[in-house]
């Protein structure tokens, strides 16, 4: 099949996919395949389109994307382990006109962080919630975390998870899917081009959903963590389709807005 | 018929070799090389370049957003 030259292909006016403008020219840490590198990217993508990226601040967490500040060219703070959607709350109040959104890890956010992100859900922040759930402490080498499921092996958890010493895998997401001050909450992935366009979707939608002022969006996104799990990136994406999406299901918990305060002072009157 | 023809372009240097390109494309275009670059990983190369059809498949799923693609109509 001689007819283009590869070369007739690669030029700029054909250029239909390449690297977000936000994204720096920094290299990456992150292990080889991590879902970092791919949710980073996707942040990028919404800045991109919706043209916001000097109004737009992340909070990064403590845990491997601790140094997301480096990867994307926007405002950033660093918070104290778990405390992002305070700093996040703060930022929002201060100067409402931003996107302000958390990026925050299952130990940070499930674990040290969980009472700051209950709190910041059900006061409804106008904030985006970027939460990684790689059911592992990805940064402090593979300890158990509050997402691991049973009978996981980590670090912490040699023989694999058990109830009886661990308790059980924590469903975060649904329960705050239950808090009133939550607009939208769902929960999705990165490991196939499909996920990628519907997670995509999901963060444009909680970042618009800051314009609405209708309270917290929250966006899941179910990822791998290949160092962890002790598996190559592509077997770890096979081993999350087989066993993390069982007991962490893809899709939408909350698609609305924050319930109304009139709803609520029905009780005193 | 217009036809599709598709090209991609790796940055060899910062790729690190993962393979999530090569299943995720749907005509088999992307290998991983045999040889490693500075970093010691086996970088994505096109194999069968006159198969790509330049959906941005490997592009889209790529962590380290090495990828561009090209598409032409002829
Ligand atoms: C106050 C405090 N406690 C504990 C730690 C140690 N520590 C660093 S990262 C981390 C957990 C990271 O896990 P996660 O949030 O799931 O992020 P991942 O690396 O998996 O993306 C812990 C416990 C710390 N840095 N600070
Ligand atoms: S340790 Fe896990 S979460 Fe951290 S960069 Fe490596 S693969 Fe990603
Ligand atoms: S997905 Fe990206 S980093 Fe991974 S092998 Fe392909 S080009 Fe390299
Ligand atoms: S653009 Fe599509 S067809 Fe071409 S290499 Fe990438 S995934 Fe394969
Ligand atoms: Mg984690």
């Amino acid at each position: 099949m001689a007819d283009i030259d590869i070369k007739d292909i690669i030029k700029e006016e054909n250029l239909i996919y390449t690297k977000p403008k936000v994204i720096t020219d920094t290299v990456m840490h992150y292990c080889p395949g991590c879902s970092h590198g791919v949710a980073h990217k996707l942040v990028a993508e919404v800045i991109d389109d919706m043209d916001i990226q000097d109004k737009t601040i992340g909070i990064s967490p403590v845990g491997c994307s601790v140094l997301a500040y480096n990867y994307l060219d926007i405002d950033w703070q660093q918070a104290a382990h778990g405390r992002a959607p305070a700093l996040a709350t703060a930022a929002k109040r201060l100067m409402p006109n931003h996107y302000v959104f958390t990026y925050q890890g299952d130990g940070d956010l499930a674990s040290i962080g969980a009472a700051e992100i209950l709190h910041a859900c059900n006061r409804g922040e106008n904030i985006t919630v970027i939460f990684i759930n790689n059911a592992i402490y990805g940064m402090t080498g593979g300890q158990m975390a509050p997402t691991t499921l049973v009978g996981m092996k980590t670090a912490t958890s040699p023989y694999g998870r058990s109830t009886e010493l661990n308790g059980y895998p924590l469903k975060i997401t649904e329960l705050i899917a239950q808090l009133p001050g939550v607009a939208y909450v769902t929960r999705q992935s990165v490991h196939t081009p499909a996920a990628v366009r519907k997670t995509k979707k999901a963060i444009r939608k909680g970042f618009e959903n800051q314009d609405k002022k209708i309270g917290t969006s929250f966006i899941e996104i179910v990822s791998t963590c290949s160092s962890g799990w002790k598996l190559s990136p592509v077997k770890s994406n096979e081993w999350m389709e087989e066993h993390m999406f069982k007991f962490y299901p893809l899709g939408d918990l909350k698609d609305s807005e924050k319930e109304s305060e009139e709803s609520y002072k029905k009780y005193i009157e | 018929m217009a036809k599709v023809r598709g090209a991609i372009v790796v940055d060899q240097e910062r790729c690190k070799g993962c393979g999530i390109c090569v299943v995720a494309c749907p005509t088999g275009v992307i290998q991983l090389a045999k040889q490693v670059n500075g970093k010691g990983y086996n970088y994505a190369v096109m194999d069968k370049p006159e198969a790509c059809i330049g959906c941005a498949n490997c592009g889209q799923v790529c962590p380290d957003s090495v990828i561009s693609v090209y598409r032409v109509k002829i």
